[in-house]
């Protein structure tokens, strides 16, 4: 699983049948501090996510094992919304620590 | 299988229902040396393992078999904490 930040969405009229109704948002990927990392990709929505909402990315066959994307034809999925990250020896991020700061 | 050492953690609140109770933890992977090696991805973890520790790691679908019979969507889990590491000094090409 990976940390990732959503930076768009989707749309797709013509799709498979199994991704009918299936939200498709563009997420980067963010390193530990929360600098884009890496390439973007398109990950199925689970968990209403929205934009600039930092959430969790699982990837491959693992993707599918969701209610949501059970044997559809997907191989990233949002299956989190993150609160805070902890990295030992540095600062929490996240929304979650934004709010509770002055 | 790959070691790693767990250097954080994320909380979040809306999740998959799977992934309730889950622990999940930002680990940097490490090659033989212990030395960091790519880059930092988040694990479930099934061990109890904590800040700071080697751990032992899966990644891909079989990371999900560590929390059977729970259905987690994982794809990339925390199988074991390391005691103890030996590298025979004779063989080189390890990374």
């Amino acid at each position: 699983m990976y940390l990732a930040r959503i930076v768009g969405t989707v749309v797709a009229t013509r799709k498979d049948d199994r991704l009918e109704g299936c939200k498709l948002l563009l997420v980067q990927p963010l390193d530990e501090k929360g600098g884009p990392e890496g390439k973007c990709a398109v990950a199925v929505d689970t968990v209403q996510a929205g934009s600039g909402d930092v959430v969790l990315v699982v990837t491959g066959s693992s993707a599918r094992m969701t209610s949501r994307t059970k044997d559809s034809p997907v191989d990233a999925a949002i299956v989190g919304i993150i609160d805070t990250v902890a990295v030992d020896g540095a600062r929490s991020w996240g929304p979650a620590v934004a709010e509770r700061a002055p | 299988m790959n070691l790693a050492r767990v250097v954080g953690r994320v909380v979040a609140t809306p999740k998959d229902a799977g992934l309730k109770g889950a622990k999940i933890l930002m680990i940097q992977p490490l090659d033989s040396g212990l030395r960091p090696r790519g880059s930092i991805l988040l694990a479930a973890d099934a061990t109890g393992s904590g800040a700071g520790e080697v751990v032992l790691y899966v990644h891909g679908r079989e990371a999900a078999y560590a929390f059977l019979p729970d259905v987690v969507p994982t794809d990339a889990g925390i199988i074991g904490v390391v005691d103890e590491i030996h590298v025979e000094p004779s063989k080189p090409g390890l990374s």
